[in-house]
Parts: C-alpha cells; structure tokens; sequence
C-alpha cells in the first residue's frame, strides 16, 4: 500500500476579490520511501498541496473544498488538529525555503532541536541532548556539543538549513515533506543540502515530497516527477521518463526556457502568453492560450490527468486522444 | 522583432487605474469605525464654527452673558445645558469653548507639523553630523520640562492665547520631527531612491518629488493623533490656570471649573468631559483608520 | 573634456578598484573596529559593445562592485575611467552629470519604482534629466520607450503596483534606456522573477545591447543564465576576481578550483548526466569579509590547498591564453590534463 495517497484534492482561497481556485483535482501517490518532485512556477498550487496536507493552510481564507490526503489508511484531511499534530513533527515532518525565518531567533537550537523529541517521543532531557548532538554531526555540522548552545542567527544560511533538516528527522519521519529547501542558498551550499538529503535518505529511508521550480534540483534527486499548473497536475512521470519522453508541451515549454540547455546567439525560447488568472480559470484546459499545440477542442473539454504509457500520466486532451508526440 | 515582444508581455487590464490616495479613501470609506471618527469629528467642528450664529439666533445667549441672579440650573427648556454659578448657559460656552479647544488642537499640530517636517526630512536626508547635532537638539530639548517652560513664558511674556500656542507647538513638533526623521531615513534606503541618484537627479528633486510624497502618508497619521494629544495639552494647563483666561473658554477650563463643584453641579462637568471624550475618541479612531488605510504593506488579499 | 580614439583604449578600464567598509563599534565613543573588504582589488577592461558577466555567491562583493563602478557607492581606493573620463575623480555635478552616460538596473521590480509616481511620471523624469524636452514631445517619447521594452503606449498612466513582476523589471528598463546610457549595469535583474518570465527580460536585454550598442555588465548569482548573455565572464571570491574569461572557456574549462567548484554545483536539469557527474562540493560556507582568510581567500574550502596556500597571495594570470586569466598558485598543475 503506497505511504501517501491524495485523491481529487480541491482547495480554495475565499478572498475579497473572489474565489481563488488554487489547487483543482489533485491526485497522486507516494510510495515509501519514494521521493516525489513536485515542480512548478509561481501560482501552479504545489505549495498550498503539501501545505493542506499538513494542515499549515489558514482556514479562513482558504478551505479544503474537497479530496483526501490518505496517509498510511488515514485521511489527513478529516483529522481534528489534535489529532493532527499526533502525526506532524512525528511522522511527517516538514522543512521550508527561507532558514532565516524558519527558526525562532529566541531559543538557542538546541531547545529546537531536542523539543520533538520531548513532544513524540517523551524522552527525558538527557537522552534527548544526547540524540540531538549525534543528529547535529550526522547532518555534517562539526563541533555538534558547542553548537547546541548557540542561537540561529549564529549560524550561516546554509548551516541553519542543515540545523532545520536535523529538526525533522530526528524523530525518523515516513514523511519528509521539503517546500524548496535549496532556492534560497548559494549554489555551492545548494549542492551540500542536496547530497545532504541524498545521504540521510540512504540511512534512514524516508519518503520525501519535494517542491521545486527547479528541474535541475528535481532531476537530481527524484525518482518521480510531478508537473502542476494553475492548480492542475499537468504530468506525472518517472524523472527519466518526465525529461526524455515528454508528455505534456508545458513540461515541454519548461524544458526549453532553462537558459542552460539553449544554444547561445538564438534568443531565449520564452512560453507566450501570460500566467493564468485563478481568479477566473477557463474553460477547458488551463495551458490551452499559451500552448503551441493547441487545436479546438482544448479550450471546450475538461483535462484530467490519464495514464498514457504505463506509470506515466498526462492531462493533455491531445495526447490523450492523438497519441501525440512532442 | 518588437512586436513578437509586445504579444509576449502580459496584457494590461483596462480598468481605471487607482492612485494610491483613492485607493486608501476607498479603504478608509469601509473603516466603518473610523468614518464614525471622521463623521463625529466633522460635525462637532461644523456646529463649533457656527457658534456665533447659533448663538445669536437659535440658543439664545453668549457666553459671557451672566445671570448673576439665575445662578446655577440644572438643563432645562431655557438652557438647553444648563448654567454655571455666574449663569452663564453651559451650551454657549461649550460651543465657544469647542471652538478655541478645536482650533488649539488644529493650529498648533498644524505649526509642529510645518517645523516638524522640515527639521526631520533634513536630519533624515542629510544624514551624518548634521543629523546628529540636530538630533541631539531634539534631545535636549525633549528633556526640558514642560510645565516650567509654560511658567516661565507666562512669567515673561504674561497670559495669551498666542502663547499657548507657542508652548503647545514648541513641544509638539520635537515628536514630529522625530517621527518624520525615522520615515525619511527609511525611505533612503529604498531602491527607487538609489535609482532616481543613478538618473543623475538633484537632491533637492529627490527630497520634494521622491521622499516626501512617500511620506505623506505617516505623516497624516501621526498629525490627526497629534490634535488629540494638543487638545489634552491644553486642557492640562486650563486645570492648571496657565491656559485660556476669562472671560474665554476651552473645554480644558470648562472640564476644570465642573470639577471644582462636581459634588453640587455634575452637569458642569459632565457635557464638557463627554464632548472631550468625543473628541478625542473619534480623532483616534479616524487616525487608526488613516492608518491602516495609507499603509501600503497592510492588507494580504 | 574630449573622448579619445574608441580603438586606442578600453571603453572601460577597472583599476584596482577596491571598496571597503569600517564597522563601528564601542560603548561610549564609536570607533572602528573591523573593515569590511567588500570589494578588494578589482581590474577589468571592457570594450564597447562587450557584455560582461558577473557571478559569484554572497559576500563575494559584485552587487557592491557593481555600485562602485557607477560611483553609487565611491570607492576607497583605485580607479574607474568611462570613456576617457576618470569617474572616480568627478563629485557634485560634474557626476551628476555624467551619469546620463552610466545606468542601473536593480534587482527588486517592486522596490526599484517609486510606488507614488506613474510610470508617465517616471519615464518623463528620466527623459528630462539631462536633456531638454518639450513637454508636448513628451507622451510621445514616452510611448516610444514603452514600446521599445515591449509595453504598450498606454501603460503610462498606470502605477507600478498595476504591473507583474516582469513587467515592472521591463519599466526599469525602460526608464535606464531614457538617459541614453552607454554603459548599464544590470544587478541580478531576473533574480526576483519566474523561470518563464526570465527568458523574456533576457532576451529583451540581450536584443537592446545588440540595438543600441550598450555595454552591459550583467551581475547574477546564476551561472546559466549568464553564460548564455555574456561575451566574457568573471568570477569573483571574497571582492577579488579568482578568473576572468570568455564565457564558453570558463564554463567547459575552468582553471581556478572555485570556479571549478561553482560550475560544478549547477544542477543539470538532465537525470542521467546528473547521476554520472563528479561533483566538486566544497565543504563549509562561504566566509565573511569581514574575517577573511589569510593567503588565497579559497584555501580553506579548496580541494588543491598545499601550505603555500595560506601564506601567498595569488594574483590574476594568463594561462596558455591572454583572454583566460585565473589567480590561483597552482593553475598550471591541476590543470595540465
């Protein structure tokens, strides 16, 4: 039985302006230890996925209008807050973008470090001191026993990232749940946090979801890969398969604006059109004004995600219907 | 080549565009608490301004006008408010009073507002020594206390309102210096602000074309707190007799005789206290409003 | 002044240009108490027309180098001459003045345009700061810049907060091409922005320096993306320049072991050339300038340290091609293969 299943997840954001459809039927599965690579650029509604699947969305503004978040036979979604939070921290741990705003400037971080560990686990301070110094040094922080005592702002950038993913395995999750860990660091320190998760994947098994713009970050690390846009899953796929056989001309489009894989001297291949307006979604399929292969029925029929090739899935009505081949 | 650029930018919605100002009225217009404020505000100045007419024509005295004979009466049909103990109708002189404690509070947060701005955007613009010795000035003078200082001008110059005025503002505009300074010096830093000195641009046009429209809108807000607190000044020294002489009234020498026979007389104290207390409620809500409503970063939908 | 022959000099000519920063400290009486070497002996030629990229992470001084060169910060020491004109000797107007020639464009979209003003305002500010123009000319000229960056006529009487982030970097743009500059600096322009909306400003960049014949400085934390703008490319560690070079050159063969290191650590958006590549992962963070290592700034992270190391400072030197310079002891033996 996969780890993680979310089925027809549907949430909205109810503001002043209207109703802001962020996240429309989203289905997929994690296996354990699997890592998922959610991708997408800004307003695509990955971010608000795994974040309704935490229960970190406030409700109001935003509400779960629909769907299920199955985590080992229980839907997360259905849970109470207390019940919840028997599974976050626990369970299922998360880390975020920023490590600056991530951790409480006040607490020293060993407090931080050892308080999941009181929470979950109810250790006793000692024992839980001792596991925080190990779970300091294997995620590379030299000199674990000093560092407990000092304060975040202390740390580098990079070295607070390792401190948060230290916060989130200590307690040896199923779920890592990981919201662009690397965007805010320099290159150098990215590739450390990237072998970093690579390495602790390896020793304790963890299925991670992680969330990124970055296809070269994504392709490194993940075993699948899913593409959302305005809300919608548009492709899911094995990462070889998602890069070599495209299945969707927005995964298409995406792959050709990486300024790396283009030829210099030729302009910048660049997606025309603009990002969609979720307060007013079209009919039909949402990549349909921008799409370079758009025919007529695409802006009329409604996109759901379709297994095209075996554990390769595609919500383009094209490809679903043609065979088509990008 | 250009139009391939032009198709590609994003489309421009074509409705009207907002200016930051209608933007805020618009916010400032669904503050139902602070229209109250603004509502309030606007109709106790229009009747204070009115008070000669309305005197004259529709309550029927002045407010000097004793009755030496009648002496003090609860509010009845004649006095709509009641007298004092010289007989004087409560109603008139609150309206007078209304009129002096109002344009105190406008005036003088008016005078500090003027010097204020102009002594912080300097600090603030010019930085460096300048803006320490002038903040050092502020300093000093922030430290000198307030009442001697009106003792002394009263000592030297003798009683008037003109010297209110110059005491209240003297004070007042250390605060708004201060206040404007911190804007100013934090709008420096702005990027736009590095981009208008990249354009090769005079310091001067920076100041008046880039820094202060983009400060306007604090400084609004701390100006409508400032009347309350000029008002509340005032009163304080009416209670202690170095304010608004006889046969003149402000709501402070009205609120300090009704304390004086509130045991006898609570009508005296009551209407004068609650209209302060209108007042000065219904400026800071509207300066709350203000607030929220000019603050650009506020709203999240 | 007279501009000399455009073939006998550099169009800009970068001398040991170094920008340093007291940090004060103390109870009672501020004094200084550490320096801050933020830009530390930087030299570079750049001939009109030629676009130079930029890159290093942070703390490595190349925002601040880039302020420098424009005088928006004034260095401590060393030189910047703009076509003939020494930059560093000119204050008050005579750099005021100047700066028609010289623009910035800055990194946030939504903090480089003045919220209050509208962009006909803005565009009409630029256009009016160093020339004369009438105002019935005005909407006109206006119109044009918009068109030229790829808006339409009537965005004037917008605000900044009307446009999307793209768009607000496209006005910056456009309000840098109003003075007619000759040099521009772009400081991580696209930084702020979605991958799909990169593209468009680059290659917008790209298009207007090829039109109008800009040098253009273009300053990102971005290996990729500059690779692609660039001509040459410069490396910089802890406000020096570790290696300077054409830009294929310096991505499919660095020499100097950072930059090894940062191209390296670029994550290839390809699964199976990602699984198959060595990795050069320096250990540690990138360190302070405010406490700067002795010797070569990159010895305690480097994979090719020796002792030498930490005690000689390396300077910037031609290997096997004039064009190629890295300051490294050892270039030539760990790049002999």
């Amino acid at each position: 039985m996969p780890l993680l299943t979310v089925n027809n997840l549907r949430v909205s954001f109810h503001t002043r302006a209207g109703v802001v459809r962020a996240v429309e039927d989203v289905s997929f599965e994690l296996a354990r230890g699997e890592t998922l690579g959610i991708v997408g650029e800004s307003g695509s509604g990955k971010s608000v996925t795994c974040y309704s699947i935490m229960g970190l969305l406030p409700q109001p503004p935003a509400r779960v209008e629909a769907g299920q978040a199955v985590f080992d036979g229980i839907d997360l979604l259905a849970l109470s807050h207390k019940e919840l939070n028997e599974y976050r921290g626990l369970r299922i741990s998360m880390i975020f973008q920023d490590p600056m705003t991530s951790l409480n400037p006040y607490l020293r971080i060993g407090q931080q470090l050892i308080e999941p560990l009181l929470i979950h686990k109810k250790m006793d301070r000692a024992a839980a001191r001792r596991r925080a110094v190990e779970m300091l040094a294997d995620v590379g922080i030299t000199d674990p026993e000093h560092r407990l005592r000092m304060y975040p702002h202390e740390f580098s950038g990079g070295m607070r990232q390792r401190v948060m993913i230290a916060m989130a395995l200590i307690t040896r999750p199923d779920l890592l749940i990981a919201d662009e860990p690397t965007t805010a660091l320099d290159v150098t320190v990215q590739a450390q946090i990237l072998e970093l998760m690579k390495k602790m994947r390896q020793e304790l098994g963890m299925a991670i979801l992680l969330i990124s713009h970055d296809l070269g970050v994504v392709s490194g690390l993940c075993d699948r890969v899913m593409v959302m846009y305005a809300g919608r899953v548009m492709e899911s796929a094995k990462t070889p398969e998602l890069f070599y056989e495209t299945r969707h001309p927005y995964t298409r489009a995406l792959q050709k604006s990486i300024p790396a894989l283009q030829v210099k001297g030729q302009e910048l291949y660049t997606i025309a059109g603009a990002p969609p307006d979720l307060l007013h979604p079209l009919a039909g399929c949402p990549f349909a004004p921008r799409c370079g292969y758009v025919v007529d029925y695409c802006t009329r029929e409604e996109t759901t995600p379709a297994e095209v090739t075996p554990g390769h899935r595609s919500s383009c009505l094209r490809v679903q219907k043609e065979k088509l081949s990008l | 080549m250009p139009t391939t650029a032009l198709e590609i930018a994003a489309p421009l919605n074509s409705e009207k565009s907002a200016s930051f100002w209608q933007d805020a009225w618009h916010r400032l217009w669904k503050n139902k608490l602070s229209l109250f404020g603004l509502l309030v505000v606007a109709a106790l100045s229009l009747v204070c301004f009115l008070a000669p007419v309305l005197c004259e024509h529709i309550i029927g005295f002045s407010y000097e006008q004793q009755n030496l004979a009648l002496g003090p009466v609860p509010p009845n049909r004649v006095h709509w408010l009641g007298t004092d103990p010289l007989g004087r109708d409560l109603l008139a002189r609150l309206l007078y009073g209304g009129r002096i404690s109002l344009m105190l509070g406008l005036c003088a947060t008016a005078v500090s507002l003027v010097i204020g701005v102009a002594y912080g955007a300097v600090a603030g613009f010019v930085g460096g020594k300048t803006d320490m010795v002038l903040m050092r000035l502020v300093d000093i003078l922030y430290a000198l206390p307030f009442t001697i200082f009106v003792i002394l001008l009263t000592v030297f110059f003798g009683q008037s309102i003109i010297l209110l005025f110059v005491a209240i503002g003297a004070v007042q505009w250390l605060t708004m210096a201060r206040i404007v300074r911190g804007q100013v010096m934090a709008i420096k830093q702005q990027e736009f602000i590095e981009a208008a000195r990249a354009l090769g641009l005079r310091r001067r046009r920076i100041l008046f074309r880039h820094i202060i429209p983009n400060l306007l809108g604090p400084i609004v807000v701390y100006a409508t707190l400032t009347v309350p607190e000029v008002m509340l000044l005032e009163a304080f020294l009416s209670f202690l007799g170095l304010g608004v002489q006889a046969p003149h009234s402000s709501w402070g020498v009205l609120i300090k005789e009704g304390a004086e026979v509130m045991e006898e007389y609570p009508w005296l104290l009551t209407y004068p206290a609650a209209a302060m207390a209108l007042t000065l409620f219904s400026l800071n809500f509207l300066g709350d409003g203000l607030r929220d409503a000019l603050d650009v970063h506020g709203s999240k939908d | 002044m007279t501009a000399p022959e455009p073939s006998s000099q550099p169009f800009l000519r970068v001398e040991n240009l170094k920008t340093h920063f007291h940090v004060l400290g103390g109870f009672l009486f501020q004094h200084r108490v550490g320096t801050v070497r933020a830009v530390d002996g930087v030299s570079f030629e750049l001939r009109q027309g030629e676009i130079l990229g930029l890159v290093g992470e942070s703390g490595c001084g190349k925002s601040t180098l880039g302020r420098t060169i424009l005088q928006l910060i004034r260095p401590t020491e060393g030189v910047v001459v703009l076509n003939g004109r020494n930059l560093t000797r000119m204050h008050g107007r005579n750099l005021r003045e100047a700066r028609a020639d010289f623009q910035m464009i800055f990194q946030d979209p939504y903090a480089s345009l003045n919220p209050r003003m509208t962009v006909f305002d803005a565009l009409a500010e630029a256009l009016q700061a160093h020339r004369k123009v009438p105002a019935s000319e005005l909407p006109a000229r206006v119109g044009d810049l918009l068109q030229k960056v790829g808006l339409p006529p009537r965005a004037q009487g917008k605000y900044p907060h009307e446009f999307s982030g793209g768009q607000r970097q496209r006005l910056a743009i456009a309000r840098a091409l109003a003075v007619e500059p000759k040099l521009i600096i772009a400081d991580e322009p696209v930084s702020a922005l979605d991958v799909s909306i990169q593209a468009q400003i680059i290659n917008l960049l790209a298009r207007i320096s090829r039109e109008m014949r800009l040098t253009l400085i273009f300053i990102s934390h971005d290996l990729s993306v500059v690779n692609y703008i660039s001509d040459r490319i410069a490396v910089m560690y802890l406000g020096k320049i570790v290696e300077i070079g054409p830009a294929r050159r310096i991505f499919e063969r660095p020499l100097h072991p950072y930059a090894k290191a940062l191209i390296s650590a670029i994550p290839i958006p390809d699964p199976a050339r990602e699984a198959r590549r060595e990795r050069v992962v320096p250990p540690g963070d990138p360190p302070s300038p405010l406490n700067p290592p002795s010797g070569c700034p990159f010895h305690p992270r480097c994979a090719y340290a020796q002792d030498r190391c930490a005690r000689e400072l390396p300077v910037l030197e031609p290997f096997m091609d004039s064009r190629h310079l890295a300051s490294c002891l050892r270039t030539k033996e760990i790049n002999s293969d």
